[in-house]
């Protein structure tokens, strides 16, 4: 069975967060949430497989 | 009329009358360096071991109170061990590896720096201010000594300038009166709050942080804490602020720093009970310590719009302020020096045009803005400006603590590492493009050991030629620049690391390495024109093609 990456794999991860903060810059409550609802969306899809999806799942709930 | 700014450590160059004050035309000096700080005194060291004379005029007659930075990163080290005081910042210094890092009720999780292997120096050390400035001044006096042109005059005030196209006009107060100077170059070491850069009506612009910072030095008694770094977020001990940092420095004393709000009574904070109040509900009521030096701080990322005013040169927190976190102050200070020294002493000497010194405010600059950019991220992630920005905070310590890819992502301060120059003037085109990416053009170089000794104290001071596994020339002279050569193969480097660090898969490799230990050029073989080429790009003397 495939397994969830749970090790750092982001490359310049302060790069990162610095975009993914500028992403919500300026915007309110709403739009964040569903900027980042439609976030989680897409990142889902391009994952595709289920059993990773469903032990990322569990892995945001705990 | 010789008010006292701030209370001294120590007094180390007490006010005495120079000739200059009788003089009865000013005195034209080549450099005046304006402020006795870290900054101002290695620019000296810098300059003085060159026997460039150097003036340093300082307000005050020795170092300044409190512990301040405290935190010394390697490159810094490295710097001071070339002007000679290196060894001593090691031996007083605290060298620390693990960190923990702590939200609200409880650890997330630990870290080892595991600082990489075969240097001279370590990552970093933990030691209060005025050790690092002492024992740069006492170099300073050694090389007086020994017959440097190093001048400290305390109690000198700057109190005018006057800039002209090739020289500035200084007013300054001492306890005797006025006197009047000259110098070709006056280089603004005079801090964050810089009195010069006011004189002249320069701008420093940036953001401005609201929130302020508690320091308390404690000196524990009776109680032994590990030698940690211990960062909290949202601590659950509601008078311990916002976050609150422990951090150990030499003699037993505890740097504590509590975020503590931007709306608050400065004096009442100040009171050593209310202090006391805060340290009681971090540290637990049963530990016992003594109240060494405290100080509230308010910080700003700032930078000035250039670094040269003709020629007026700003160093350090004059020219640009981060905030504390990933301790880039002091330590970009130390690079500033680092590379302006070699550049003004070409240039005083005549041996590169003045354009040279522009490079030092392209290579500076962007040093600068790459302290301005970690330190900002850091500090909006410690302390988030919106509520989405604490989401992601939040969301990413509450990952850390189970799972090891959120932890790259928590910014408690990235340390200060030395800036790499690229795409600066001075770089010739990387002819070695297949050698390790950390020794490119533009890049400081990094230590090696070399069976007793290290790399890098075969570096710097002058131009070297750096041949590994190759044969060149013992020394090569270009445009009045005499480059001289180390020569190194596989059985100088029994580690490898050498070998690692500047060849990779490479079967060789000539480095042409600048005074500051920053890589100008490098090829495979020797190839006598392209390293001609590349000191006259590397000393100004060709322009950018």
């Amino acid at each position: 069975m495939s397994t969830l990456n749970l090790t750092a794999n982001i490359d310049r991860p302060d790069d990162f967060y610095a975009d993914l903060l500028a992403l919500h810059e300026g915007r309110s409550k709403e739009e964040s949430d569903a900027i980042n609802a439609r976030l989680v969306l897409i990142l889902a899809n391009h994952i595709g497989d289920r059993a990773i999806l469903k032990q990322a799942l569990d892995a945001a709930a705990s | 009329m010789f008010d006292e700014r701030y209370a001294l450590a120590f007094k180390a160059y007490p006010y005495e009358r120079n000739a200059d004050q009788d003089a009865a035309t000013p005195v034209r000096h080549p450099v005046v360096v304006m402020g006795g700080g870290p900054v101002g005194i290695a620019t000296a060291l810098d300059l003085g071991r060159q026997n460039i004379p150097v003036v340093v005029l300082d307000d005050h007659e020795g170092v300044g109170m409190g512990s301040r930075a405290i935190c010394f990163a390697k490159r810094s080290l490295e710097i001071a061990d070339r002007y000679g005081c290196g060894e001593r910042m090691v031996d007083k210094g605290v060298v620390w590896n693990i960190g923990k890092v702590f939200h609200e009720d409880r650890q997330v999780f630990e870290f080892n720096l595991l600082p990489e292997e075969g240097h001279k120096f370590p990552a970093f050390i933990n030691m209060q201010q005025p050790y690092f400035e002492q024992f740069m001044i006492e170099r300073a006096f050694d090389l007086q000594a020994q017959g440097a042109p190093i001048q400290i005059r305390g109690k000198n005030r700057v109190e005018g300038v006057e800039v002209k196209d090739d020289h500035v006009i200084i007013t300054i107060l001492t306890p005797d009166g006025p006197y009047t100077l000259e110098a070709d170059w006056l280089i603004g070491c005079d801090g964050a709050n810089s009195p010069l850069r006011g004189m002249l009506d320069l701008d420093f612009t940036g953001r401005v942080f609201q929130d302020n910072f508690l320091i308390a030095d404690i000196k524990m008694i009776n109680t032994k804490f590990p030698t940690e770094r211990w960062f909290w977020f949202d601590p659950p001990f509601k008078s311990a602020g916002a976050s609150t940092l422990l951090h150990k420095q030499p003699d037993d004393i505890w740097r504590v720093d509590f975020q503590i709000g931007w709306d608050i009574d400065r004096s009442e904070e100040m009171k050593e009970e209310n202090i006391r109040a805060r340290l009681d509900a971090f540290l637990g009521a049963d530990v016992e310590y003594e109240l060494v030096w405290s100080s509230i701080y308010t910080f700003q990322c700032k930078r000035m719009e250039t670094f040269r005013k003709g020629p007026v040169i700003f160093a350090g927190d004059a020219a640009h302020q981060v905030s504390p976190f990933g301790a880039r102050g002091a330590n970009s200070g130390m690079q500033d020096a680092d590379n302006l020294g070699w550049k003004l002493g070409l240039v005083v000497a005549n041996k590169a045009p003045a354009s040279l010194i522009d490079t030092y405010n392209d290579e500076r600059m962007f040093g600068a803005d790459e302290n301005i950019l970690n330190s900002t991220r850091s500090t909006d992630f410690i302390t988030p400006k919106s509520d989405t920005s604490r989401l992601f905070r939040d969301a990413v310590l509450h990952l850390s603590e189970r799972y090891e890819f959120a932890r790259p992502l928590v910014n408690s301060g990235r340390l200060s590492l030395p800036c790499i120059y690229d795409g600066s003037p001075l770089n010739s085109a990387d002819a070695l493009p297949a050698g390790p990416a950390r020794t490119r053009p533009g890049a400081p170089c990094p230590d090696a050991p070399l069976g007793e000794g290290y790399l890098l104290a075969l570096l710097g001071d002058g131009f070297t030629v750096l041949a590994l596994e190759t044969d060149v020339p013992e020394s090569l002279t270009e445009g009045g620049i005499t480059a001289k050569a180390v020569s190194l193969s596989a059985e100088d480097d029994p580690s490898g690391q050498l070998a690692a660090r500047y060849l990779g898969d490479t079967k060789s490799a000539v480095y042409l390495i600048r005074p500051d230990q920053h890589v100008a050029a490098r090829m495979a073989t020797f190839d006598e024109e392209a390293l001609r080429a590349a000191i006259r790009r590397a000393t100004g003397q060709e322009a950018t093609a």
